[in-house]
Protein backbone atom coordinates (compact mmCIF):
# COMPACT_ATOMS: atom_id res chain seq x y z
CA UNK A 1 0.00 0.00 0.00
CA UNK A 2 2.42 2.24 1.31
CA UNK A 3 5.04 1.31 -1.53
CA UNK A 4 2.37 1.93 -3.93
CA UNK A 5 1.69 5.29 -3.23
CA UNK A 6 5.59 6.08 -3.23
CA UNK A 7 5.54 4.82 -6.74
CA UNK A 8 2.50 7.28 -7.59
CA UNK A 9 4.44 9.69 -6.36
CA UNK A 10 7.62 8.54 -8.54
CA UNK A 11 5.91 8.96 -11.04
CA UNK A 12 3.65 12.56 -10.68
CA UNK A 13 6.34 14.84 -8.41
CA UNK A 14 8.72 15.34 -11.30
CA UNK A 15 5.52 16.24 -13.77
CA UNK A 16 4.44 18.41 -11.13
CA UNK A 17 7.63 19.85 -10.38
CA UNK A 18 8.28 20.19 -14.20
CA UNK A 19 4.83 22.46 -14.26
CA UNK A 20 5.80 24.38 -11.78
CA UNK A 21 9.14 25.26 -14.10
CA UNK A 22 6.98 26.19 -17.11
CA UNK A 23 4.49 28.17 -14.31
CA UNK A 24 7.63 30.18 -13.54
CA UNK A 25 7.98 31.34 -16.90
CA UNK A 26 4.21 31.26 -18.01
CA UNK A 27 4.51 33.93 -15.07
CA UNK A 28 7.37 36.29 -16.10
CA UNK A 29 6.03 36.62 -19.68
CA UNK A 30 2.51 37.02 -18.74
CA UNK A 31 3.54 39.87 -16.06
CA UNK A 32 5.32 41.34 -18.82
CA UNK A 33 2.77 41.34 -21.11
CA UNK A 34 -0.01 42.60 -18.53
CA UNK A 35 2.17 45.49 -17.88
CA UNK A 36 2.69 46.67 -21.51
CA UNK A 37 -1.35 45.95 -22.03
CA UNK A 38 -2.64 48.46 -19.11
CA UNK A 39 -0.25 51.04 -19.77
CA UNK A 40 0.22 50.94 -23.54
CA UNK A 41 -3.14 49.16 -24.25
CA UNK A 42 -0.44 47.19 -26.68
CA UNK A 43 -0.90 43.25 -27.20
CA UNK A 44 2.60 42.95 -27.73
CA UNK A 45 3.32 39.84 -30.17
CA UNK A 46 6.67 40.43 -30.30
CA UNK A 47 7.34 39.21 -26.78
CA UNK A 48 8.38 35.85 -27.40
CA UNK A 49 10.69 37.45 -29.88
CA UNK A 50 11.89 39.44 -27.05
CA UNK A 51 11.81 36.52 -24.77
CA UNK A 52 14.58 34.64 -27.26
CA UNK A 53 16.62 37.59 -27.73
CA UNK A 54 17.61 37.49 -23.93
CA UNK A 55 18.66 34.07 -23.96
CA UNK A 56 20.08 34.67 -27.33
CA UNK A 57 22.09 37.65 -25.74
CA UNK A 58 22.80 35.51 -22.97
CA UNK A 59 24.45 33.25 -25.05
CA UNK A 60 26.77 35.83 -26.79
CA UNK A 61 27.64 37.59 -23.77
CA UNK A 62 29.37 34.22 -23.26
CA UNK A 63 30.36 33.51 -26.05
CA UNK A 64 31.67 36.69 -27.26
CA UNK A 65 32.73 38.27 -24.02
CA UNK A 66 33.32 35.86 -21.47
CA UNK A 67 30.60 37.51 -19.20
CA UNK A 68 29.15 34.56 -17.42
CA UNK A 69 25.62 34.03 -16.36
CA UNK A 70 25.18 36.13 -13.36
CA UNK A 71 26.39 39.02 -15.63
CA UNK A 72 23.87 38.29 -18.15
CA UNK A 73 21.64 37.80 -16.20
CA UNK A 74 21.63 41.90 -15.45
CA UNK A 75 23.01 42.89 -18.78
CA UNK A 76 20.96 41.10 -21.10
CA UNK A 77 17.37 42.39 -20.13
CA UNK A 78 19.05 45.71 -19.55
CA UNK A 79 20.29 45.84 -23.52
CA UNK A 80 17.06 44.14 -24.60
CA UNK A 81 14.93 46.38 -22.77
CA UNK A 82 17.20 49.38 -24.61
CA UNK A 83 15.81 47.63 -27.66
CA UNK A 84 12.55 47.94 -26.64
CA UNK A 85 13.00 51.62 -25.52
CA UNK A 86 14.15 52.53 -29.30
CA UNK A 87 11.01 50.38 -30.77
CA UNK A 88 8.41 52.26 -28.86
CA UNK A 89 9.67 55.38 -29.75
CA UNK A 90 10.40 54.71 -33.68
CA UNK A 91 7.23 52.58 -33.87
CA UNK A 92 4.72 51.93 -31.41
CA UNK A 93 4.31 55.66 -30.03
CA UNK A 94 3.15 56.46 -33.63
CA UNK A 95 -0.01 54.33 -33.11
CA UNK A 96 -1.70 54.60 -29.51
CA UNK A 97 -4.25 57.10 -31.43
CA UNK A 98 -5.26 54.48 -33.75
CA UNK A 99 -6.95 51.22 -32.99
CA UNK A 100 -5.46 48.27 -31.02
CA UNK A 101 -5.43 46.13 -34.01
CA UNK A 102 -2.44 48.41 -35.19
CA UNK A 103 0.06 47.82 -31.87
CA UNK A 104 -0.75 43.81 -32.47
CA UNK A 105 -0.20 44.21 -36.02
CA UNK A 106 3.08 45.98 -35.85
CA UNK A 107 4.21 44.14 -33.20
CA UNK A 108 3.49 40.70 -34.72
CA UNK A 109 5.41 41.49 -37.47
CA UNK A 110 8.48 42.37 -35.27
CA UNK A 111 8.45 39.20 -34.28
CA UNK A 112 8.40 37.20 -37.35
CA UNK A 113 11.32 40.05 -38.81
CA UNK A 114 13.35 39.15 -35.29
CA UNK A 115 12.63 35.45 -35.00
CA UNK A 116 13.39 35.35 -39.17
CA UNK A 117 17.39 37.71 -38.43
CA UNK A 118 18.20 35.10 -35.39
CA UNK A 119 17.21 31.98 -38.10
CA UNK A 120 19.70 33.57 -40.48
CA UNK A 121 22.15 34.05 -38.18
CA UNK A 122 22.25 31.36 -35.98
CA UNK A 123 20.21 28.55 -37.77
CA UNK A 124 17.43 26.74 -36.06
CA UNK A 125 19.37 23.85 -34.36
CA UNK A 126 20.06 25.58 -31.40
CA UNK A 127 22.69 27.18 -29.23
CA UNK A 128 23.92 25.25 -25.82
CA UNK A 129 24.48 27.38 -22.73
CA UNK A 130 25.49 25.53 -19.72
CA UNK A 131 23.97 26.49 -16.28
CA UNK A 132 26.85 27.69 -13.96
CA UNK A 133 28.05 24.17 -11.48
CA UNK A 134 26.91 26.23 -8.53
CA UNK A 135 23.66 25.45 -8.71
CA UNK A 136 24.09 21.76 -8.39
CA UNK A 137 24.38 22.60 -4.00
CA UNK A 138 20.66 23.49 -4.76
CA UNK A 139 19.76 20.11 -6.79
CA UNK A 140 17.06 18.37 -4.85
CA UNK A 141 17.69 14.15 -4.27
CA UNK A 142 15.35 12.51 -2.50
CA UNK A 143 13.61 8.84 -2.86
CA UNK A 144 10.74 10.49 -4.93
CA UNK A 145 12.69 12.14 -7.05
CA UNK A 146 15.82 14.46 -8.33
CA UNK A 147 15.03 17.81 -9.42
CA UNK A 148 18.19 19.38 -11.00
CA UNK A 149 19.08 22.57 -8.89
CA UNK A 150 18.82 25.03 -11.73
CA UNK A 151 15.38 24.55 -11.84
CA UNK A 152 14.80 25.16 -8.10
CA UNK A 153 16.68 28.30 -9.15
CA UNK A 154 14.56 28.99 -11.49
CA UNK A 155 11.39 28.85 -9.34
CA UNK A 156 12.52 30.77 -6.55
CA UNK A 157 13.93 33.44 -9.51
CA UNK A 158 11.00 34.02 -11.08
CA UNK A 159 8.88 33.94 -8.00
CA UNK A 160 11.11 36.49 -6.08
CA UNK A 161 11.32 38.95 -9.46
CA UNK A 162 7.25 38.57 -9.92
CA UNK A 163 6.83 39.54 -6.29
CA UNK A 164 9.29 42.95 -6.66
CA UNK A 165 7.33 43.63 -9.60
CA UNK A 166 3.84 43.75 -7.80
CA UNK A 167 5.42 45.80 -4.83
CA UNK A 168 6.82 48.22 -7.04
CA UNK A 169 3.40 48.75 -8.65
CA UNK A 170 1.67 48.48 -5.66
CA UNK A 171 3.47 50.25 -3.31
CA UNK A 172 5.51 52.80 -4.87
CA UNK A 173 4.79 56.58 -6.46
CA UNK A 174 5.90 55.45 -9.40
CA UNK A 175 3.70 52.20 -9.04
CA UNK A 176 1.13 54.92 -8.46
CA UNK A 177 1.54 56.87 -11.20
CA UNK A 178 1.17 53.40 -13.44
CA UNK A 179 -1.12 52.55 -12.26
CA UNK A 180 -3.11 56.15 -12.64
CA UNK A 181 -2.21 56.75 -16.17
CA UNK A 182 -3.67 52.86 -16.62
CA UNK A 183 -6.51 54.36 -16.01
CA UNK A 184 -6.66 58.20 -17.14
CA UNK A 185 -3.75 59.03 -18.82
CA UNK A 186 -4.63 62.08 -20.13
CA UNK A 187 -5.36 63.43 -16.35
CA UNK A 188 -1.98 62.36 -15.07
CA UNK A 189 -0.48 63.94 -17.64
CA UNK A 190 -2.30 67.48 -17.20
CA UNK A 191 -0.72 66.86 -13.39
CA UNK A 192 2.41 67.70 -14.66
CA UNK A 193 3.76 64.28 -16.00
CA UNK A 194 5.49 63.02 -18.42
CA UNK A 195 3.14 60.64 -19.22
CA UNK A 196 4.65 59.50 -22.83
CA UNK A 197 8.17 59.20 -21.32
CA UNK A 198 6.57 56.49 -18.82
CA UNK A 199 4.92 54.86 -21.43
CA UNK A 200 8.54 53.96 -23.32
CA UNK A 201 9.67 53.01 -19.84
CA UNK A 202 7.20 50.72 -19.07
CA UNK A 203 7.37 48.96 -22.89
CA UNK A 204 10.82 48.91 -21.71
CA UNK A 205 10.55 47.32 -18.87
CA UNK A 206 7.84 44.53 -19.80
CA UNK A 207 10.96 43.93 -22.74
CA UNK A 208 13.37 43.52 -19.77
CA UNK A 209 11.27 40.99 -18.13
CA UNK A 210 10.50 38.99 -21.02
CA UNK A 211 14.18 39.28 -21.65
CA UNK A 212 15.52 37.91 -17.68
CA UNK A 213 12.72 35.13 -18.32
CA UNK A 214 14.85 34.31 -21.88
CA UNK A 215 18.44 34.30 -19.83
CA UNK A 216 16.50 31.89 -17.25
CA UNK A 217 15.34 29.71 -19.95
CA UNK A 218 18.85 29.07 -21.71
CA UNK A 219 20.27 26.81 -19.59
CA UNK A 220 17.16 24.77 -19.63
CA UNK A 221 16.11 24.89 -23.00
CA UNK A 222 18.45 24.89 -26.16
CA UNK A 223 18.83 28.71 -27.28
CA UNK A 224 17.34 28.64 -30.55
CA UNK A 225 15.08 31.11 -32.57
CA UNK A 226 11.30 29.37 -31.77
CA UNK A 227 12.08 29.43 -28.52
CA UNK A 228 9.62 32.64 -27.53
CA UNK A 229 7.28 31.10 -30.28
CA UNK A 230 6.71 27.88 -28.19
CA UNK A 231 5.85 29.36 -24.86
CA UNK A 232 4.11 32.60 -26.34
CA UNK A 233 1.22 31.07 -27.16
CA UNK A 234 0.12 29.60 -23.88
CA UNK A 235 1.40 32.76 -22.62
CA UNK A 236 -1.17 34.17 -24.29
CA UNK A 237 -4.13 31.70 -22.75
CA UNK A 238 -2.55 32.73 -19.25
CA UNK A 239 -3.07 36.29 -20.45
CA UNK A 240 -6.72 35.57 -20.85
CA UNK A 241 -7.38 33.34 -18.29
CA UNK A 242 -6.02 35.75 -15.45
CA UNK A 243 -7.69 38.81 -17.19
CA UNK A 244 -5.65 41.36 -19.52
CA UNK A 245 -3.82 43.88 -17.50
CA UNK A 246 -4.14 42.08 -13.83
CA UNK A 247 -0.84 42.39 -12.31
CA UNK A 248 -1.56 39.69 -9.88
CA UNK A 249 -3.80 37.79 -12.10
CA UNK A 250 -1.14 37.15 -14.60
CA UNK A 251 1.51 36.14 -11.87
CA UNK A 252 -1.15 33.39 -10.16
CA UNK A 253 -2.49 32.37 -13.00
CA UNK A 254 0.73 31.31 -14.38
CA UNK A 255 1.77 29.40 -12.14
CA UNK A 256 -1.22 28.22 -11.55
CA UNK A 257 -1.48 26.97 -14.80
CA UNK A 258 2.13 25.58 -15.07
CA UNK A 259 1.34 23.09 -11.99
CA UNK A 260 -2.28 22.13 -14.10
CA UNK A 261 -0.77 21.60 -16.91
CA UNK A 262 1.62 19.36 -14.39
CA UNK A 263 -1.06 17.13 -13.16
CA UNK A 264 -2.66 16.81 -16.48
CA UNK A 265 0.29 15.10 -17.80
CA UNK A 266 0.02 12.63 -14.81
CA UNK A 267 -3.70 12.07 -14.54
CA UNK A 268 -4.44 12.34 -18.19
CA UNK A 269 -1.02 13.15 -20.34
CA UNK A 270 -3.04 12.93 -23.76
CA UNK A 271 -4.62 16.41 -22.30
CA UNK A 272 -1.43 18.23 -20.92
CA UNK A 273 -1.01 20.41 -23.87
CA UNK A 274 -4.55 21.08 -24.74
CA UNK A 275 -5.74 21.80 -21.18
CA UNK A 276 -4.87 25.58 -20.52
CA UNK A 277 -7.14 26.13 -23.69
CA UNK A 278 -10.08 24.40 -22.44
CA UNK A 279 -9.96 26.52 -19.27
CA UNK A 280 -9.27 29.17 -21.19
CA UNK A 281 -12.39 28.95 -22.82
CA UNK A 282 -14.32 27.84 -20.06
CA UNK A 283 -13.43 31.33 -18.43
CA UNK A 284 -13.99 33.18 -21.62
CA UNK A 285 -17.42 31.81 -21.27
CA UNK A 286 -17.95 32.09 -17.73
CA UNK A 287 -15.93 35.44 -16.75
CA UNK A 288 -15.34 37.24 -19.90
CA UNK A 289 -13.26 39.94 -17.79
CA UNK A 290 -10.75 37.07 -16.97
CA UNK A 291 -10.54 35.40 -13.42
CA UNK A 292 -8.93 38.33 -11.67
CA UNK A 293 -9.97 41.15 -14.38
CA UNK A 294 -11.94 44.28 -13.54
CA UNK A 295 -15.26 45.15 -15.40
CA UNK B 1 -5.78 93.80 -8.33
CA UNK B 2 -2.43 94.56 -10.58
CA UNK B 3 -2.67 95.61 -13.63
CA UNK B 4 -0.62 93.07 -15.67
CA UNK B 5 -3.00 89.76 -15.99
CA UNK B 6 -1.78 86.76 -14.74
CA UNK B 7 -3.67 84.93 -17.22
CA UNK B 8 -4.53 86.23 -20.70
CA UNK B 9 -6.96 84.32 -23.46
CA UNK B 10 -7.13 86.14 -26.54
CA UNK B 11 -9.46 84.42 -29.53
CA UNK B 12 -9.58 80.87 -28.53
CA UNK B 13 -10.56 78.11 -30.90
CA UNK B 14 -11.09 74.97 -30.48
CA UNK B 15 -12.21 71.74 -31.86
CA UNK B 16 -12.55 67.59 -30.54
CA UNK B 17 -12.08 65.82 -33.79
CA UNK B 18 -14.46 67.49 -36.70
CA UNK B 19 -16.57 69.62 -33.89
CA UNK B 20 -15.47 73.29 -33.41
CA UNK B 21 -16.32 73.66 -30.02
CA UNK B 22 -14.72 77.05 -29.28
CA UNK B 23 -14.97 79.99 -31.26
CA UNK B 24 -12.79 82.35 -30.14
CA UNK B 25 -12.83 82.95 -26.52
CA UNK B 26 -11.16 86.02 -24.94
CA UNK B 27 -10.52 86.26 -21.08
CA UNK B 28 -8.25 87.90 -18.17
CA UNK B 29 -7.70 86.90 -14.87
CA UNK B 30 -5.55 88.66 -12.30
CA UNK B 31 -3.39 87.24 -9.47
CA UNK B 32 -5.32 86.58 -6.66
CA UNK B 33 -8.87 86.95 -8.46
CA UNK B 34 -11.50 83.91 -8.77
CA UNK B 35 -13.04 84.43 -11.30
CA UNK B 36 -16.59 81.89 -12.63
CA UNK B 37 -17.31 81.59 -16.48
CA UNK B 38 -20.94 80.79 -16.37
CA UNK B 39 -23.18 79.24 -18.59
CA UNK B 40 -26.10 76.61 -19.92
CA UNK B 41 -25.27 72.94 -20.60
CA UNK B 42 -22.81 72.65 -23.48
CA UNK B 43 -21.76 76.28 -23.76
CA UNK B 44 -18.28 75.52 -23.70
CA UNK B 45 -17.07 75.92 -20.41
CA UNK B 46 -15.56 72.56 -19.50
CA UNK B 47 -14.10 72.77 -23.14
CA UNK B 48 -12.00 76.19 -22.17
CA UNK B 49 -10.74 74.76 -19.38
CA UNK B 50 -9.80 71.92 -21.61
CA UNK B 51 -7.79 73.89 -24.11
CA UNK B 52 -6.29 75.89 -21.25
CA UNK B 53 -4.94 72.56 -20.14
CA UNK B 54 -4.16 71.32 -23.61
CA UNK B 55 -6.52 68.52 -23.77
CA UNK B 56 -8.65 69.01 -26.57
CA UNK B 57 -7.70 67.69 -30.07
CA UNK B 58 -6.59 71.05 -31.55
CA UNK B 59 -6.74 74.81 -30.53
CA UNK B 60 -5.51 78.14 -31.79
CA UNK B 61 -5.44 81.59 -30.66
CA UNK B 62 -3.37 82.99 -27.31
CA UNK B 63 -3.50 81.96 -23.66
CA UNK B 64 -0.80 83.44 -22.20
CA UNK B 65 -0.03 82.18 -18.53
CA UNK B 66 2.20 85.00 -16.72
CA UNK B 67 3.69 86.62 -19.69
CA UNK B 68 4.01 82.94 -20.84
CA UNK B 69 2.86 81.35 -24.51
CA UNK B 70 1.09 78.51 -23.47
CA UNK B 71 -0.99 77.17 -26.61
CA UNK B 72 1.63 74.99 -28.36
CA UNK B 73 2.62 73.27 -25.36
CA UNK B 74 2.05 69.59 -24.04
CA UNK B 75 -0.55 69.69 -20.92
CA UNK B 76 2.62 68.21 -19.05
CA UNK B 77 4.37 71.18 -19.44
CA UNK B 78 1.43 73.67 -19.11
CA UNK B 79 0.80 72.29 -16.02
CA UNK B 80 4.88 72.66 -14.96
CA UNK B 81 4.07 76.86 -15.79
CA UNK B 82 1.79 76.57 -12.60
CA UNK B 83 -1.64 75.74 -13.65
CA UNK B 84 -3.49 73.13 -11.81
CA UNK B 85 -6.90 71.60 -13.47
CA UNK B 86 -9.75 69.86 -11.57
CA UNK B 87 -11.77 68.17 -13.88
CA UNK B 88 -15.70 67.93 -14.12
CA UNK B 89 -15.96 64.14 -13.33
CA UNK B 90 -13.69 64.56 -10.75
CA UNK B 91 -11.15 62.18 -11.70
CA UNK B 92 -10.10 60.33 -8.72
CA UNK B 93 -8.50 56.53 -9.32
CA UNK B 94 -10.29 53.94 -8.35
CA UNK B 95 -6.73 51.92 -7.94
CA UNK B 96 -5.15 54.58 -5.36
CA UNK B 97 -5.73 54.98 -1.98
CA UNK B 98 -6.99 58.32 -0.83
CA UNK B 99 -3.48 59.21 0.16
CA UNK B 100 -2.13 58.07 -3.06
CA UNK B 101 -5.04 60.23 -4.93
CA UNK B 102 -3.67 63.23 -2.89
CA UNK B 103 -0.08 62.92 -3.32
CA UNK B 104 -0.21 61.70 -6.74
CA UNK B 105 0.42 64.84 -8.91
CA UNK B 106 4.05 65.98 -8.89
CA UNK B 107 4.94 69.35 -6.75
CA UNK B 108 6.06 71.50 -9.59
CA UNK B 109 6.91 74.89 -7.54
CA UNK B 110 7.50 75.86 -3.82
CA UNK B 111 4.70 77.05 -2.19
CA UNK B 112 1.94 74.72 -1.91
CA UNK B 113 -0.01 73.90 1.17
CA UNK B 114 1.27 71.37 3.27
CA UNK B 115 -0.01 67.71 4.23
CA UNK B 116 -1.05 69.29 7.56
CA UNK B 117 -2.67 72.44 6.53
CA UNK B 118 -4.32 69.79 4.27
CA UNK B 119 -5.79 67.58 6.20
CA UNK B 120 -6.99 70.81 8.59
CA UNK B 121 -8.98 71.80 5.77
CA UNK B 122 -9.88 68.37 5.15
CA UNK B 123 -10.09 66.52 7.89
CA UNK B 124 -12.04 63.31 6.22
CA UNK B 125 -9.01 62.89 4.23
CA UNK B 126 -7.19 61.89 6.97
CA UNK B 127 -10.04 59.35 8.24
CA UNK B 128 -10.25 57.79 5.33
CA UNK B 129 -6.80 57.54 4.44
CA UNK B 130 -6.58 53.90 3.14
CA UNK B 131 -9.74 53.88 1.40
CA UNK B 132 -9.57 52.93 -1.83
CA UNK B 133 -10.17 56.73 -3.76
CA UNK B 134 -13.61 55.93 -5.11
CA UNK B 135 -14.91 54.74 -2.09
CA UNK B 136 -15.09 58.22 -0.64
CA UNK B 137 -18.75 59.94 -0.78
CA UNK B 138 -19.46 62.58 -3.64
CA UNK B 139 -18.76 65.49 -1.53
CA UNK B 140 -14.92 63.54 -0.19
CA UNK B 141 -14.33 63.08 -3.64
CA UNK B 142 -14.61 66.74 -4.48
CA UNK B 143 -13.10 67.83 -1.48
CA UNK B 144 -9.99 64.92 -2.26
CA UNK B 145 -9.98 66.26 -6.03
CA UNK B 146 -8.89 69.82 -4.77
CA UNK B 147 -7.16 69.16 -1.87
CA UNK B 148 -4.71 67.39 -4.64
CA UNK B 149 -4.29 70.84 -6.75
CA UNK B 150 -3.47 72.44 -3.60
CA UNK B 151 -0.31 70.90 -2.36
CA UNK B 152 1.76 71.40 -5.44
CA UNK B 153 2.29 75.04 -6.23
CA UNK B 154 0.08 75.73 -8.89
CA UNK B 155 -0.95 79.17 -8.35
CA UNK B 156 -3.64 79.07 -10.58
CA UNK B 157 -6.48 76.43 -10.14
CA UNK B 158 -9.00 75.52 -12.59
CA UNK B 159 -12.41 74.10 -11.21
CA UNK B 160 -14.63 72.60 -12.78
CA UNK B 161 -18.36 72.17 -11.71
CA UNK B 162 -16.89 71.45 -7.90
CA UNK B 163 -20.74 72.19 -6.67
CA UNK B 164 -22.43 69.84 -9.47
CA UNK B 165 -24.23 66.96 -7.70
CA UNK B 166 -23.59 67.91 -4.55
CA UNK B 167 -26.14 68.61 -1.36
CA UNK B 168 -26.38 72.65 0.41
CA UNK B 169 -24.48 71.70 3.13
CA UNK B 170 -21.86 70.14 1.31
CA UNK B 171 -21.38 73.15 -1.52
CA UNK B 172 -21.40 75.49 1.95
CA UNK B 173 -17.92 73.90 2.60
CA UNK B 174 -16.99 73.86 -0.69
CA UNK B 175 -17.60 77.84 -0.87
CA UNK B 176 -15.94 78.70 2.29
CA UNK B 177 -12.75 76.84 1.51
CA UNK B 178 -12.58 78.88 -1.98
CA UNK B 179 -12.41 81.53 0.03
CA UNK B 180 -9.81 80.15 2.30
CA UNK B 181 -7.71 79.15 -0.25
CA UNK B 182 -8.24 82.88 -2.24
CA UNK B 183 -7.03 83.90 1.18
CA UNK B 184 -4.11 82.52 0.61
CA UNK B 185 -3.26 83.92 -2.22
CA UNK B 186 -4.44 81.52 -4.99
CA UNK B 187 -5.87 82.38 -8.34
CA UNK B 188 -9.00 80.26 -9.48
CA UNK B 189 -11.12 80.03 -12.42
CA UNK B 190 -14.08 78.29 -11.16
CA UNK B 191 -16.70 77.06 -13.94
CA UNK B 192 -20.33 77.14 -12.06
CA UNK B 193 -23.84 76.80 -13.57
CA UNK B 194 -24.89 77.41 -10.09
CA UNK B 195 -24.87 81.02 -10.14
CA UNK B 196 -26.06 81.46 -6.69
CA UNK B 197 -23.20 79.69 -5.29
CA UNK B 198 -20.66 81.19 -7.68
CA UNK B 199 -22.30 85.03 -6.34
CA UNK B 200 -20.50 83.88 -2.80
CA UNK B 201 -17.22 83.48 -3.59
CA UNK B 202 -16.45 85.36 -6.85
CA UNK B 203 -14.89 88.55 -7.98
CA UNK B 204 -16.34 88.76 -11.22
CA UNK B 205 -18.01 86.21 -14.09
CA UNK B 206 -17.73 85.72 -17.28
CA UNK B 207 -20.37 84.27 -18.94
CA UNK B 208 -20.40 81.88 -22.09
CA UNK B 209 -22.53 81.07 -24.94
CA UNK B 210 -22.05 78.82 -28.12
CA UNK B 211 -18.33 78.76 -27.40
CA UNK B 212 -17.80 82.67 -26.63
CA UNK B 213 -17.40 84.80 -23.92
CA UNK B 214 -20.47 87.18 -24.35
CA UNK B 215 -20.36 89.14 -20.74
CA UNK B 216 -19.14 89.82 -17.94
CA UNK B 217 -20.16 91.20 -15.04
CA UNK B 218 -18.40 92.47 -11.19
CA UNK B 219 -19.82 90.61 -8.60
CA UNK B 220 -20.43 94.13 -7.02
CA UNK B 221 -23.13 94.93 -10.14
CA UNK B 222 -24.31 91.66 -9.51
CA UNK B 223 -27.73 93.12 -8.47
CA UNK B 224 -28.14 95.35 -11.18
CA UNK B 225 -27.73 92.81 -13.81
CA UNK B 226 -29.89 89.36 -12.74
CA UNK B 227 -32.37 89.77 -15.51
CA UNK B 228 -29.71 89.81 -17.87
CA UNK B 229 -27.83 86.99 -16.46
CA UNK B 230 -31.15 84.99 -16.06
CA UNK B 231 -31.61 85.68 -19.75
CA UNK B 232 -28.11 84.45 -20.13
CA UNK B 233 -28.92 81.23 -18.09
CA UNK B 234 -32.37 80.85 -18.36
CA UNK B 235 -32.48 80.38 -15.07
N1 LIG C 1 -15.20 64.94 -26.43
C1 LIG C 1 -16.04 65.68 -27.18
N2 LIG C 1 -16.18 65.41 -28.50
C2 LIG C 1 -17.00 66.15 -29.28
N3 LIG C 1 -17.74 67.18 -28.83
C3 LIG C 1 -17.64 67.49 -27.52
C4 LIG C 1 -16.78 66.75 -26.63
N4 LIG C 1 -16.90 67.29 -25.40
C5 LIG C 1 -17.78 68.31 -25.51
N5 LIG C 1 -18.23 68.43 -26.79
C6 LIG C 1 -19.18 69.44 -27.29
O1 LIG C 1 -18.62 70.71 -27.08
C7 LIG C 1 -19.61 71.63 -26.70
C8 LIG C 1 -19.18 72.30 -25.42
O2 LIG C 1 -19.15 71.33 -24.39
P1 LIG C 1 -18.58 71.63 -22.94
O3 LIG C 1 -18.46 70.32 -22.26
O4 LIG C 1 -17.38 72.48 -23.05
O5 LIG C 1 -19.79 72.46 -22.31
P2 LIG C 1 -20.01 72.93 -20.83
O6 LIG C 1 -20.27 74.37 -20.91
O7 LIG C 1 -18.91 72.48 -19.95
O8 LIG C 1 -21.35 72.18 -20.46
P3 LIG C 1 -21.84 71.52 -19.07
O9 LIG C 1 -22.39 72.63 -18.27
O10 LIG C 1 -22.89 70.57 -19.50
O11 LIG C 1 -20.67 70.86 -18.44
C9 LIG C 1 -20.90 70.86 -26.56
O12 LIG C 1 -21.66 71.10 -27.72
C10 LIG C 1 -20.46 69.42 -26.49
O13 LIG C 1 -21.43 68.59 -27.08
MG1 LIG D 1 -18.79 71.16 -18.39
Amino acid sequence: MIENLLFELEMAAPQVILGLVNGAFYALLSLGLAIIFGMLNVINFAHGAQFMMGAFVAWMLLAWAGIPYWGALVLAPLIVGAFGVVIERTMIARLYKLDHLYGLLLTFGLALIIEGVFRNGFGSSGLPYAPPAAFNALNIDIPIMFLPGYRVWVVIASFLVCLATWLVIEKTKIGAYLRAATERPELVQAFGVNVPRMMTLTYGAGVALAAFAGVLAAPIYSVNPAMGANFIITVFAVVVIGGMGSIMGSVVTGFGLGLIEGLARVVYPEASATVVFVIMAIVLLTRPAGLFGRG
Amino acid sequence: MSNAAMLEIRDLEAWYGESHVLHGVSLDIHPGEVVTLLGRNGAGKTSTLRSMMGLVGRRSGSIKFEGRETIGLRSDLIARTGIAYCPEERGIFASLDVTENLMLPPVIAPGGLGLDEIYTLFPNLKERARSPGTKLSGGEQQMLAIARILRTGARLLLLDEPSEGLAPVIVQQIGAMIREIKQRGFTVLLVEQNFRFAQTVADRHYVMEHGRVVDMVENGQLASSLDRLHEYLGV
